[in-house]
């Protein structure tokens, strides 16, 4: 178990170094003069494109731009943005609160989309089952923003007043819990169907046959047999989605003002600032890497016929 | 300069022309309460795109600080934007040339050093030194030796660093003398890259970009990148566009949107631009009521035929035809919602000089005389209109094409750029296919502001390329002009030749529509789309 962690967590070091070079290649390719819209209506200064150039490292090839950034990322400076405030920065204010948001999200809809799925699961057919499939195919077909604006509509200043219409510069746990809840809208409902498909494929398994034929109570013949060996396909989706929920919540985040990564990466790909970009993207990517670790390593708590070595 | 840029993200204004100095177009709201001296006022923010220095702003977001933050040496009033002086106690000239300024005595910096002439002088140097690579500097090349410091070869190494241009007389006196008279001068120095800037700057430029100290109303406080920018009353500042309140919250938005709900539940306290959803149907009357606040602004919408394209050089009864063509009064109701105007000419209404119906009968819808004119052009084929889509930029477009098409039977398309970098990118370029959307905002209240940039051969933002000998006689006259009634009379005959040319097809002119929370009890939005600081007042909480 030590050596597959290990082993993994060195596998880490490539794949960082891969996507670093990738994403600045990518924002190095795209078709923009950076400074063209920059200075208004007229073009930028001469001297002043050339200057910000140097500073930038614009001119040199793209090997040797990457190879001099990826030497100051490893003392710990992750550039600047043309309004000359430091990369690092904005990561360090955006990224807990993002991060806070992100997890936000994966609680609740790990939570109200288990609970939905194994009770929809149990009971196929039922009344419940038709509601739940009905309302997550309702949250599915509806985009996040509209999501987003509807419940701040209603639950906002205009409504019924219990929530405020964007969130503070340093938003609470409390404040985030509805976006949160509009972020993870549409995980939440895949969450559901994917546990309910697995309960009830699972329900008529040898091991839960097996587990009721010795008498065990329901309870434990659900929570213990059956959801455990449900949960698998579950989690993988959870892991993955946690790393999507952060790098994708721009539209999110901007309905209800949360300064987060989305954000920054929508506009470091605008404004054609590829430090900014590829720091954030190379930090959405350990955070990929980790999550999918976890995952990995829960497969083997979740399912005892899964060893590591 | 660039009011164009994305609505939703970055209101375009540009700049900072902007006076909180006082200037004011206008539009001011006043309500009943008890005033509390030491408020707080938050008002509605975009991330400042380059460092906090007055001369390397030349954006909305970066502006609204660093105007509160300097004051300079005039300012503009609300009505026409005629300046008064804030930091002069006088500016003389008797040639237009060479100009003897004054400053008030006991001004002082946030820092507590006093504001001497010897600050103009420097900071102004700075601005225009070529490495020192300042996005204004180039507002610097009226005055004389600036060729020295900022070599037209951006690969040339200036001479110099300093403007011969430039003398310190006394503490508080200087003398600027311009390469060639210029009578716009002493109306351009209200603008931001004429601030002055403390002795600390030069000392060290890094610590100040971390926290700037300026002589304006206001003093910096803190800054939280992406979210807020704090800052607080000088209590020093007595000049007369102090304000009166004590905190200033710049609160940073990625959404106009959200921005707007925050403003009616009275979580932001001022907007000066509304999101085109609260624009829909008028809906923000219904919202805010008697908080709305208006301005004219000093911006012109235009299209823009260049002549670098085989089929419009020279044909001026084509260029006729299409703006007969366009229904200007309706496009402005229905799809501009009522925020824009009919525009009749080039120089934007409420300035001095401008004059009503200069464009006259080619400015005014009239289908079947544009059919007649449009055949007599000879033009065949495709027209477009090429612009930035986001921002709201394409519904009108789209519909001035659909009017074209209508008067006029020919195939006309709105091509879209995704952003107005792209687009700038390509006019500026010279790459356009066809025509263009060539929208213009005043860097400082002039109408020779309205011009030069424009139509004189070779001028910074000349998206269409026209170049016309006489109208470029015309305009360097008037500049050199030093009786200002004289020199807008020689400006003014310049736009009627460029009537005549027509280079580009005034569309409309924006109104200024902003918004205050129902916290204060009087704010003030200005012509350059700015909150006049010194008008607001913070209502007590009870």
């Amino acid at each position: 178990m030590g050596r597959y962690v290990l082993r993994r967590l060195l596998q880490l070091i490539p794949v960082f170094l891969g996507t670093t070079f990738l994403i600045y290649a990518l924002v190095w390719a795209i078709p923009q003069d950076p400074f063209s819209g920059k200075c208004g209506q007229r073009p930028c200064d001469p001297s002043y494109i050339a200057e910000m150039s140097a500073k930038l490292n614009l001119n040199d090839p793209l090997l040797i731009q990457y190879f001099k950034y990826l030497g100051n990322l490893l003392t710990g400076d992750f550039g600047t943005t043309f309004n000359g405030v430091s990369v690092g920065e904005q990561i360090s204010t955006s990224w807990p609160i993002t991060f806070k948001l992100g997890i936000i999200a994966v609680i609740i809809e790990a939570l109200i989309g288990i609970i939905a799925g194994v009770l929809t699961g149990l009971r196929k057919q039922g009344f419940l089952d038709n509601l739940v499939l009905v309302s997550t195919l309702f949250l599915i077909s509806l985009p996040v923003f509209v999501t987003g604006f509807v419940l701040r509509l209603y639950l906002g200043p205009q409504g019924f007043d219990i929530m405020d219409t964007s969130v503070s510069t340093d938003p609470t746990i409390g404040e985030l819990i509805l976006p949160g809840f509009v972020l993870g809208s549409l995980s939440m409902a895949y969450v559901a169907r994917l546990t309910r498909t697995s309960i009830v494929e699972n329900r008529r398994s040898d091991y839960v046959r097996t587990a009721i034929a010795k008498g065990q109570p329901q309870t434990r013949v659900v929570g213990i047999h059956l959801l455990r060996n449900s949960l698998i396909p579950v989690i993988t989706f959870l892991g993955t989605d946690l790393g999507s929920l952060m790098g994708g919540a721009i539209v999110t985040e901007g309905v209800f003002n949360i300064n987060g990564i989305g954000g920054l990466i929508f506009r470091g790909i605008q404004e054609k600032e590829g430090v900014m970009v590829t720091g954030i993207v190379t930090l959405l990517v350990l955070v990929y890497l980790l999550a999918s670790l976890l995952v990995d390593l829960l497969y083997a708590v979740l399912d005892p016929r899964i060893r590591y070595e | 300069m660039s009011r164009s840029r994305v609505a939703w993200v970055a209101l375009p204004v540009a700049l900072a022309m902007t006076l909180s100095a006082c200037g004011g177009g206008g539009g001011s709201s006043t309500a009943g309460g008890k005033e509390d001296p030491d408020g707080t006022v938050s008002i509605y923010g975009t991330e400042p795109k380059s460092t906090l220095f007055p001369a390397n702003t030349t954006e909305a977001g970066g502006g609204k600080i660093t105007d509160a933050l300097f004051t300079r040496l005039v300012g503009y009033k609300p009505e026409d934007g005629a300046t008064f002086n804030l930091a002069a106690e006088s500016i003389e000239s008797s040639d237009a040339k060479v100009y003897k300024i004054k400053l008030k005595p006991g001004q002082k910096f946030h820092d507590g050093t006093d504001v001497k002439a010897k600050n103009f002088v420097d900071a102004w140097n700075y601005a225009a030194y070529a490495p020192n690579a300042q996005q204004a500097g180039s507002f610097m090349a009226p005055i004389e030796g600036y060729k020295d410091v900022h070599p037209a070869d951006e690969a040339a190494k200036p001479a110099k660093d300093k403007m011969s241009g430039l003398k310190v007389v006394s503490d508080t006196e200087f003398e600027v003398t311009l390469s060639a008279p210029n009578s716009v001068f002493p109306i351009m120095i209200g603008y931001q890259p004429f601030a002055p800037l403390p002795d600390a700057f030069f000392a060290d430029p890094k610590a100040f970009e971390a926290k700037p100290i300026g002589n304006g109303p206001m003093k910096f406080v803190s800054r939280t990148p992406n979210a807020l920018i704090k800052l607080e009353r000088f209590d020093d500042y007595k000049l007369e566009d102090k304000v009166h309140f004590k905190t200033l919250d710049v609160k940073i938005y990625s959404s106009q949107e959200t921005a707007y709900q925050d403003l009616v539940a009275g979580k932001l306290d001022f907007m000066e631009a509304l999101p085109p959803s609260a624009k829909v149907g008028e809906k923000y009357k219904a919202d805010l009521g008697d908080q709305v606040l208006n301005a004219n602004l000093l911006s012109q919408s235009a299209i823009a035929l260049p002549y670098y394209i085989p089929a419009f050089k020279d044909n001026v009864k084509l260029r006729q035809a299409i703006s007969m063509a366009i229904n200007r009064e309706q496009i402005t109701k229905t799809v501009l919602a009522g925020s824009y105007v009919p525009s009749d000419g080039w120089v934007s209404p409420g300035i001095k000089g401008y004059r009503k119906g200069i464009c006259g009968e080619y400015c005014t819808y009239n289908p079947e005389k544009a059919k007649q004119l449009f055949q007599e052009s000879g033009f065949t084929g495709k027209l477009t209109i090429q612009s930035n889509q986001d921002g709201g930029r394409k519904e009108p477009l789209e519909a001035a094409c659909n009017s074209i098409k209508q008067a006029l039977g020919v195939e006309c398309e709105f091509v879209g750029a995704t952003n107005f970098g792209a687009f700038r990118q390509i006019v500026d370029g010279k790459q356009l296919t066809g025509m263009s959307r060539s929208d213009w905002s005043a860097d400082y209240p002039s109408i020779e502001n309205f011009l030069n940039p424009l139509y004189r051969t070779g001028g910074s933002s000349n998206d269409s390329n026209y170049s016309n000998p006489a109208v470029d006689a015309l305009l360097e006259k008037a500049d050199g002009t030093a009786n200002p009634d004289e020199a807008i009379k020689l400006y003014q005959q310049a736009e009627d030749l460029i009537a005549k040319d027509m280079p580009s097809i005034p569309t409309w002119n924006e109104k200024g529509i902003g918004a205050r929370s129902k916290n204060l009890l009087a704010a003030k939005l200005t012509f350059t789309r700015d909150a006049e600081l010194a008008a607001f007042r913070v209502k007590a909480k009870s």
